[in-house]
């Protein structure tokens, strides 16, 4: 086990294009670090500098406090889950999990404890005899996990391990993934371009644009306080809402009518024409749906809705918005970058599932003007970010994390040999 | 499917293996009838006899056939070696590496491939009587490369590209040192293919005739095809029917026992090759 | 086909080169690709090209092996000596004939046979599998006597087993006469290589999606409507491919000749033709030049597939 340290890293090839740009990032003993951006940003490439399957052009790789540039991966003692999970189709499963203790040149009887040890928490003792080709794919994608486990590795890496998977078996595998690093303790990095995982399996997101780190938090500073519009759009599902925007005073005209900001936010938006104000999905509700005791605390505006959705717990209702020439050319580029489909600019609003607006009609919707940000269109700067609060959630986060570890490694100790080798590997 | 239609199909099959054995089940019909037999019009031997045999392998005419079965096997599996060798070279670069040219050592390998034959073998003739490759074992190993070698690079370059060359890294980052990568997850996976284009060349260069019978003269170098197409009778009077139907069954085992040993890898190395290639 | 874990996108693709590699590490890896696929590319070139080249040369020249002596340039005078000669065009015609008939033929059959060998039980495949391989692996040397002596007139079954037929008779001759001994010839070229060309028909059928099928079935597309408007054309890059190897391969007929007729009563193709005037007669120049007008003639049929019926050997690989 150890931290991961990248101090300036850089990955630039032959025709200038730099894939990874200046990239520093502290991972710590134990924590489990997302990378997560569209693709092209360069999550991938990084992933592959860490275990050393792709040159570094300058900057430092640590692991452990080492520095590792010059190593070859099998000197780096790290473990990884391909996306395609990089079976070897000429070996038993039993074979594949078993290989990095024969590089290693285990004794035989180690060799078959640590690997009944690992196909018992990953419920593959049933398959230990069979070819990787005979399997479903949550099986092999379990069998990379075996190969992972089996031995004491420094570090974790998965490059999008779950994206070959079907919607169900991944929702479970994150889950087996998430208790495993917790009971494993063990320093983890994940790649993905998928939400869900990112939110739900990081102790801090990493989110990469074009090479370059936007923003490192945990995942509800990300979702709060999001740093520029990039990452506030990329986070979050349904997507953040934007809206063009003219202030005047402490108001803000949109669309939507007049959102009203307080006065400390207000100060911040000096020296703009146009805005862009992004409001999430669930900031907004059924007027009619709204207690009296709140309804001070946002705006309400009338609009027609184009297309509602029910999904039994939530709903949702599109409503389309004139928006001037250069919000849309930004938002186009925007989702774009997000890999996104071409978004028309109409605003996807959460109203309560019991909600009997209807499409076509007109309706009226209350909005929480606190919690909008407010966006600098030219810059995508979050002009009203609050530094400090976003701080302090990250903080919480990292101290959440500290506790689960300990509880789950003690848990995993009380219950003791069933875990075998695996624990050894915690050890 | 109705049990009427899984009939019908199961004609057609059966019309099929009619249709694929009858001539050889012929040759063989002949090649055990004795002399007096050969005239008789029917397709099955009144008696069975070992006599065509015996000529071939320890009589009269064994001087003519053993020396040709050794050449045979000597040059095909030599020729076979060296354009598997170079081939696999070639291959591993056209499947793994990043090059301009690939493009060409591909077409290269389709041009050499459709070449009439008759055309290298007429300067050929000529050359090698020069430099003294004539009758030799070299003069027709050399030739036998046009055969094999675009066959092989197609094949095998067929093969190498499935291999998923990803776990070569997946097992460095399990420990494995590059060689260690290569010995114990890339060649398991990429020999079958080797062998399957080895098998696939071993035919091509059996089968050869007109490089046979025009670059050799003498039991020094002369294949069995050749051998076959040269026969004459034991004596002046006699059909050499019998001997070159003995002689025809010996050269047909090997390749028999080759396809019904890897049958499946043959087919899938023949379309691979030229519909995948 | 080995078996692999990846989805099939990935496979042509490098894993280890994403675009645009250092140039450092990008020539290195040219070089070390021309030093292995060199030495294959220049035997290739050297076993085919630096023949064709000594050929040509040498067809411009009046030059028989037994007169060394009296070897004089004559220009493109072998050419003409050729082109005037009837024996050349019914060559010619005698190999085209060959061609057109053996692979028209052998394209319904081998057809047919793919069709039997994906409807046949599953049981079935391996044992038809195996019998399809036979022809083609066996010499043509050994098929060619196996047809001749079912023919002949003192040996053969075929006589005797079909008298009943028009035309034949216990006293039939079938290599006394040209047309006879074409067909036999013909028969014994079938016999041997439909098997390679149901090969690839048959897998060019397990490239037609199932699925088509049915939407073609739910669409009220008859059986003979599947086949020619789903199945045909969705096929047609393997069709082409097999046409296109079986065409020029049938185009350099020799083996079978020889062995059956030895070009007697004019069954002789261009390939034979050529090897009589080097081999057997010595006439280095004139041979040549015959192996050079064969080798254009097999050119001109390759870029005719190639340009006219657009035979997309890329595309039939499915890339």
């Amino acid at each position: 086990m150890a931290s991961i340290e990248m101090k300036n890293i850089v990955k630039q090839y032959g025709d200038g294009f730099a894939a990874v740009n200046d990239v520093s990032l502290d991972i710590a003993d134990g924590e489990f670090m997302i990378l997560v951006g569209p693709s092209g940003s360069g999550k991938s490439t990084l992933l592959r500098m860490i275990v050393g399957l792709e040159d570094i052009t300058s900057g430092d790789m640590m692991i452990g406090g080492k520095r590792v540039n010059d190593l070859a991966p099998r000197d780096r003692n790290l473990s990884m889950v391909f996306q395609n999970y990089a079976l070897y189709p000429h070996m038993t499963v039993y074979e594949n999990i078993a290989f990095p203790l024969r590089l290693s040149k285990t004794s035989d009887d180690e060799v078959r404890r640590r690997v009944t040890a690992a196909s018992d928490v990953l419920e593959l003792n049933d398959h230990l005899e069979r070819k990787p080709a005979n399997l479903s794919g949550g099986q092999r994608q379990r069998v990379a996990m075996g190969r992972a486990i089996v031995r004491q590795a420094e570090a974790f890496l998965f490059d999008e391990p779950l994206s070959n998977l079907d919607a169900k078996l991944r929702g479970q595998m994150r889950t087996e993934i998430s208790r495993l690093q917790r009971r494993l303790g063990i320093t983890t990095v994940y790649v993905t371009h998928d939400q869900t995982e990112a939110m739900t399996l990081g102790d801090r997101v990493c989110v990469l644009r074009k090479g370059k780190i936007q923003q490192v938090a945990s995942p509800r500073e990300l979702y709060e306080q999001p740093i520029n519009l990039f990452v506030a759009g990329f986070i979050g599902s349904p997507p953040m809402n934007f809206l063009p925007a003219t202030p005047e005073g402490d108001r803000l005209k949109t669309p939507f009518g007049d959102v009203r900001i307080d006065p400390a936010r207000a100060g911040k938006l000096g020296g703009h024409d146009l805005l862009m104000v992004g409001i999430r999905p669930e900031y907004f509700e059924d007027a009619s749906l709204v207690d009296e005791a709140k309804r001070h605390l946002g705006s309400t505006f009338r609009a027609r809705v184009d297309v509602t959705e029910w999904l039994g717990d939530s709903q949702f209702a599109y409503i389309p918005y004139e928006a001037p020439e250069a919000i849309t050319t930004q938002l186009r580029a925007l989702s774009r970058e997000l890999d996104a489909e071409e978004l028309r600019t109409q605003a996807i609003v959460s109203i309560d599932s019991t909600s009997r607006i209807r499409e076509g009609r007109e309706a009226e919707f209350w909005l929480d003007s606190r919690k909008v940000h407010v966006f600098d269109p030219e810059t995508g700067d979050n002009l009203t970010r609050d530094a400090e609060a976003g701080a302090e959630l990250t903080r919480m986060a990292t101290q959440d994390r500290v506790e689960q570890v300990q509880e789950s490694q003690d848990r995993a100790s009380a219950d003791g040999h069933r875990m075998g080798g695996a624990t050894a590997a915690s050890a | 499917m109705t049990t009427r239609k899984k009939v019908l199909w199961g004609v057609g099959g059966a019309l099929i293996v009619v249709y694929c054995l009858f001539p050889i089940a012929w040759i063989v019909s002949v090649s055990f009838k004795a002399p007096s037999d050969l005239a008789n019009r029917s397709f099955l031997p009144t008696a069975l006899t070992w006599e065509n045999y015996r000529l071939i392998l320890t009589g009269g005419a064994s001087d003519l056939f053993l020396p040709a079965l050794r050449n045979s096997f000597a040059i095909c599996l030599i020729a076979t070696a060296i354009s598997c060798l170079l081939a696999m070279f070639a291959a591993y670069a056209i499947a793994r590496l990043d090059f301009p040219g690939k493009k060409l050592i591909l077409s290269t390998a389709l041009v050499v491939a459709i070449f009439p034959v008759i055309s290298i073998v007429t300067p050929l003739f000529n050359l090698w009587r020069q430099i003294g490759l004539y009758d030799t074992w070299p003069g027709l190993i050399i030739p036998y490369l046009s055969l094999t070698l675009p066959i092989s690079i197609w094949t095998m370059s067929a093969f190498f590209r499935e291999i998923p060359w990803e776990l070569e890294q997946a097992a460095q980052v399990d420990g494995a040192t590059t060689w260690q990568a290569f010995r114990r997850v890339i060649v398991p996976l990429a020999a079958p293919g080797v062998f399957t284009t080895a098998i696939i060349a071993f035919f091509i260069a059996w089968n050869d005739f007109i490089y046979g019978i025009s670059l050799t003269s003498t039991e020094a170098a002369r294949p069995v095809p050749a051998a076959l197409g040269l026969f004459t009778g034991a004596s002046q009077f006699e059909e050499p029917t019998g001997a070159i139907s003995a002689a025809a069954v010996i050269v047909t085992i090997p390749v028999v026992v080759l396809v019904l040993l890897f049958q499946r890898r043959i087919v899938a190395g023949l379309t691979n090759g030229a519909v995948k290639g | 086909m080995s078996t692999t874990t990846l989805p099939p996108t990935k496979k042509t693709a490098p894993v280890s080169a994403p675009k645009g590699t250092t140039s450092d590490r990008a020539r290195s890896e040219r070089k070390l690709a021309w030093l292995l696929a060199g030495p294959a590319f220049l035997v290739m070139l050297l076993v085919t090209a630096y023949p064709i080249l000594q050929a040509t040369y040498e067809s411009l020249f009046d030059y028989r092996l037994t007169d060394p002596d009296n070897r004089s340039f004559v220009g493109l005078g072998n050419y003409g000596v050729i082109l005037s000669d009837p024996l050349w065009w019914q060559s010619i015609g005698i190999t085209a004939f060959i061609t057109a008939v053996t692979v028209l033929v052998e394209l319904v059959l081998g057809f047919a046979l793919a069709l039997v060998m994906v409807k046949a039980l599953r049981a079935l495949r391996p044992i038809l599998r195996a019998a399809i391989l036979i022809p083609y692996a066996v010499i043509t040397v050994v098929s060619a006597f196996a047809w001749q002596f079912a023919f002949d007139i003192n040996s053969g079954f075929v006589n005797s087993w079909f008298t009943w037929l028009p035309g034949v008779a216990a006293d039939t001759d079938w290599f006394g006469d040209r047309w006879t001994s074409l067909l036999v010839i013909c028969l014994a070229e079938i016999w041997k290589t439909t098997p390679f060309i149901s090969l690839l028909l048959l897998a060019g059928l397990a490239q037609v999606p199932e699925v088509l099928q049915e939407a073609a079935k739910v669409d009220g597309a008859t059986r003979w409507q599947r086949m020619w408007r789903v199945t045909i054309p969705n096929m047609k890059a393997a069709i082409m491919v097999a046409l296109l190897f079986r065409t020029l391969d049938a185009f350099r007929v020799f083996d079978t000749i020889f062995i059956m007729t030895n070009g007697a009563n004019g069954t002789e193709s261009v390939s034979f033709l050529a090897y009589r005037q080097t081999i057997a007669r010595l006439e280095i120049g004139l041979g040549s030049a015959v192996s050079v007008l064969l080798f254009l003639a097999v050119v001109l049929i390759a870029f005719v597939f190639i340009k006219g019926f657009k035979v997309d050997l890329a595309q039939a690989r499915g890339e």
